[in-house]
């Protein structure tokens, strides 16, 4: 799903009730993380629910991420997460103003100072592959 | 009679909506919301009275040191200190546990040597005395709490034995809510021949805590915890044992004399309070227990109690709710699980609905981990909650609930 469609649904949304069901269902999209990566190696440290992040760097210059979390709400976000980051070039991915976004979602209102922490950890590794890359 | 609502009155916290909704704070066992008294000490102070302490020979630096020292005397006398020197202010309660673990640990622990803990130690009194024991060969120990939080006595005992040096135990447990005996805990360490520490920060806020009744060696708390100001706490030590040990850190104000080759150090507590202390925070601290005094900690106690065993009839409406630590001798701390709802996506629903709890490990993984959880949700007690607070928190929990039953 682009991004631009996610922003767009957000907005149809007024209660924080609807918003976080419709979070609730995209976390419910993203592809399963298989177990054997739900280790230490893959967590992301820095979030009150355990995030795991798994890079794929088989297509050349582009990067294509796998993520899960044991929590409903925080699934969801990570969806949006890589609905902006997925596929893309090292560069793009680096050069992603995603306070922007998350400001055009309308989320930002809605998520918890903890909950931002946590989701700028995932953005920053995944900012660090990216640079790494 | 405990006021609750004049109580409440005190905190202008209390009186802000959260998202729209009433303020319903359970976290005060993180950190405590602050009475307008101590609020306005904080503003008098850097308004008429401050500058540095223990420096110069003008008003403001002597307004301000014996508003400082007098704080001392204020902390020496809430915990029943025989004398204000064994009263050492620390940035925190976890700064005073890596005190002791470092300035006595690692000068008078070995190999063979062993420290002892509680299996449900907060990181604050468990990462120094790792650390301590990584650098000197002694070996670290714990004894259990059994499943349902409570103290194993029996595996106590049979873990302390002559070799064990420090017995390094939490007064009560910031998951569990188990109240430690720390008096029995310290007489039994005494005869084994160890020393004992107890970090207080938990059970100093809802009890009457006297160290020399206890008889512990070292005691350890913060402020933020009773209602002070973030940036200050203090160690107590028996002073001869203080007077023992090396500074911990080194520069202005712990010195006797300096000379470009050496110096001497001065007596505790100030040869443990390097550099400028958090002056303003160590006042507000004092107006914090004077405010704690005027109502009374027994009064508190008691008042807790009650709002214990309130809550606990009131969550039994909930049959997915799991309490993990369920002690007969608990403080007001409910660690919980609500059906196989994830702790940070309840916290989520309740924090809309106006109700602050905490999610994760809470500084304390392994005993999370112990109980069979990697995260968990707390919603602790504090002087000012009352009975609307539990009937909000129940709501938004059942509320929570149905919303994840259709999502």
């Amino acid at each position: 799903m682009q991004i631009n469609e996610l922003i767009e649904n957000f907005d149809l949304l007024d209660s924080w009730e609807d918003k976080y069901r419709y979070l609730i269902d995209l976390g419910e999209k993203l592809p399963p993380l298989p177990d054997q990566y739900k280790t230490e190696q893959w967590k992301i440290s820095g979030c009150q629910s355990q995030v795991w992040l798994v890079p794929d760097f088989s297509v050349a210059n582009k990067i294509t991420f796998i993520g899960d979390s044991d929590a409903s709400i925080v699934k969801g976000l990570i969806f949006i997460v890589l609905s902006i980051f997925n596929n893309q070039s090292p560069q793009t991915i680096k050069d992603i103003d995603v306070d922007d976004i998350f400001a055009k979602i309308g989320l930002e209102e809605h998520l918890s100072p903890s909950r931002r922490n946590g989701l700028s950890a995932l953005v920053d590794k995944i900012k660090n592959y990216a640079q790494n890359k | 009679m405990y006021d609750i609502e004049k109580i409440r009155k005190d905190f202008p916290i209390l009186q802000q909506k959260i998202n729209g909704k009433r303020n319903t704070f359970l976290d005060t066992a993180a950190s405590a919301q602050k009475p307008q008294a101590v609020i306005d000490a904080v503003v008098k102070m850097y308004s008429q009275t401050y500058a540095n302490v223990h420096r110069g020979s003008y008003y403001l630096s002597e307004m301000a040191t014996s508003a400082y020292e007098n704080a001392r005397r204020i902390v020496k006398d809430f915990i029943n200190a025989k004398s204000e020197k064994e009263i050492i202010f620390t940035r925190s309660a976890t700064e005073g546990m890596n005190l002791v673990a470092s300035s006595w640990g690692l000068n008078n622990l070995k190999a063979g040597d062993e420290v002892l803990l509680s299996e449900a130690e907060h990181h604050g009194n468990l990462v120094p005395w790792q650390n301590t024991c990584a650098k000197t060969g002694a070996t670290l120990r714990f004894f259990k709490v059994n499943d349902d939080g409570s103290f194993d006595i029996e595996n106590f005992y049979k873990l302390l034995n002559p070799k064990v040096k420090m017995v390094a135990v939490t007064g009560m447990s910031n998951i569990l809510g188990t109240v430690f005996p720390v008096k029995e805990i310290a007489h039994a360490a005494h005869l084994a021949g160890a020393l004992c520490l107890v970090d207080a920060c938990q059970s100093i806020v809802h009890t009457v805590t006297d160290v020399q009744d206890i008889g512990c060696d070292f005691m350890a708390f913060s402020g933020h915890k009773l209602y002070a100001p973030s940036g200050i706490g203090c160690l107590y030590g028996k002073y001869d044992l203080l007077c023992s040990m090396a500074p911990y850190q080194f520069g202005g104000d712990m010195i006797e004399n300096v000379t470009y080759e050496k110096t001497t150090f001065t007596t505790p507590p100030a040869r443990f309070e390097a550099g400028t202390p958090a002056i303003v925070q160590a006042v507000g601290f004092g107006v914090a227990l004077q405010y704690l005094q005027a109502i009374g900690m027994k009064n508190i106690a008691a008042h807790e109690h009650e709002l214990v065993k309130y809550t606990n009839e009131r969550l039994k409406e909930i049959p997915e709710l799991k309490i993990i630590g369920t002690a007969a001798d608990k403080g007001g701390v409910f660690s919980f699980a609500l059906g196989n709802i994830h702790p940070q996506d309840v916290a989520f629903i309740l924090d809309k609905e106006g109700v602050s709890v905490r999610t994760g490990h809470h500084c304390a993984q392994p005993i999370v981990n112990r109980m069979g959880y990697n995260s968990l949700a707390r919603a602790s007690l504090g002087l000012y909650t009352n009975n609307e607070d539990i009937d909000c928190f129940v709501n938004a929990l059942k509320k929570a609930q149905t919303f994840f039953k259709q999502a």
